[in-house]
């Protein structure tokens, strides 16, 4: 519990800042730095008083939208990186498919032409940002804690410690995860879903929203279609039925297979 | 777990049109071409509401069908699942209905007179 104000520490995200090595604990309406440093904020507590008796009940009619509040976060981060100039992207994707050593081979190669930064999204650890802090790119890293997606306000937060340059690209490495990251728009300006072909290859209609709110399929590690059993042309077939609209690439991250067109797609929507 | 959010979501909104008032009921529409399940949202609910103006309402999820029309030949088809085929063949289609998430109607206990 935070020391300060009370609040709860348990499931809030921790942004960590890899250049400086601050840490803060999100809150919805404040940040906390986790190192104890003093901060003012105000809250405001509801007191309600019911009682027992009743006398009838009314009925309202209402049309709220659901996510309303994360994708007005979302449509103001987009403007955000608009005003700037700056490319985001979010990539999601199962763990284990491969996101952290393409944004690592990607900004070796192309770290000399464009400016990159990364927010990385985990549950726990700043692993991946240590490995993408190793490539000499910023980095920030958020931790959801037991939260399974990171969400407009995460990025947010996140962004204001990374910094980005005007003009630049934002690599959002999201957690993990095919299903929830679908729903939550962070204000990028298209979904990469990352397969690799030591999945099954009917994730895309296994996971059809995730596969439908993208705009481009990596395949990833084709290096080992040798060694195991994967039918490429039914995996690409089964995006194609969920998203007629989605581009495929198939791509080795460690063998550089295909990370032309890679990145030759990164440079259209830079442009 | 979206749907832990997205109920924590549903209780705020709830409670915030209450004005201050018990609620007694919530009336969700969840469409089915959406990635909620009705199921989560309700093992979420008692959670959420405890210790609120909610605490002990009915939700009543209302799940609306998945409808979309093909890009092709412009048939309407019925979808249970976020993809699928026209009977023409094409698979690129515009959705109607099922992605519907929201808070229709929610019962307040009106005042005492006392």
């Amino acid at each position: 519990m935070c020391a300060t104000c009370g609040c709860s520490e348990e499931g809030g995200a921790v942004i960590t800042n890899l250049q400086t090595g601050e840490r803060f604990l999100m809150h919805d309406d404040h940040d906390h730095p986790i190192n104890g440093s003093g901060h003012v904020h105000d809250h405001a507590h509801a007191h309600m008083h019911t009682h027992g008796h009743t006398h009838g009940h009314s009925t309202l009619q209402l049309h709220e939208e659901l996510l309303t509040k994360n994708n007005v976060l979302a449509e103001r981060n987009r403007g955000w990186f608009d005003g700037r100039n700056i490319l985001a992207l979010n990539l999601v994707s199962s763990p284990g498919s491969g996101k952290t050593t393409l944004l690592e081979r990607t900004i070796r190669d192309l770290g000399s032409e464009l400016s990159l930064s990364v927010i990385e999204g985990d549950q726990e650890t700043a692993n991946d940002a240590e490995r993408i802090r190793a490539t000499g790119c910023k980095v920030v890293q958020i931790n959801t804690g037991t939260g399974c997606h990171l969400d407009a306000a995460m990025v947010s937060r996140g962004l204001k410690q990374l910094d980005p340059a005007s003009g630049s690209v934002v690599l959002i490495e999201n957690v993990g995860n095919l299903v929830c990251p679908a729903l939550f728009d962070l204000g990028e300006r298209a979904k990469v879903v990352v397969v690799s072909v030591t999945e099954g290859e009917d994730k895309p209609i296994k996971y059809p929203h995730m596969f439908r709110a993208s705009e481009l399929m990596l395949l990833n590690k084709i290096d080992l279609l040798p060694y195991v059993k994967f039918d490429v042309e039914r995996c690409l077939a089964y995006a194609r039925q969920v998203n007629p609209r989605l581009h495929t690439i198939l791509i080795s991250a460690t063998r550089g297979d295909g990370l032309q067109d890679w990145y030759a797609w990164l440079r259209t929507q830079k442009n | 777990m979206h749907e832990l959010g997205i109920t924590q979501e549903i209780v705020a909104l709830a409670e915030s049109r209450a004005g201050g008032r018990r609620v007694r009921g919530v009336v969700v529409e969840i469409g089915k071409l959406t990635a909620v399940l009705p199921d989560a949202v309700r093992f979420c609910f008692d959670l959420c509401t405890k210790g609120t103006l909610v605490e002990g309402a009915v939700l009543t999820i209302v799940e609306t069908l998945g409808s979309a029309r093909c890009l092709a030949c412009g048939s309407v088809l019925q979808l249970d699942q976020p993809f699928g085929q026209c009977p023409c063949g094409c698979t690129d289609l515009d959705w109607l209905t099922g992605e519907e998430l929201r808070i229709t109607e929610i019962e307040i206990e009106l005042e005492e007179t006392s």
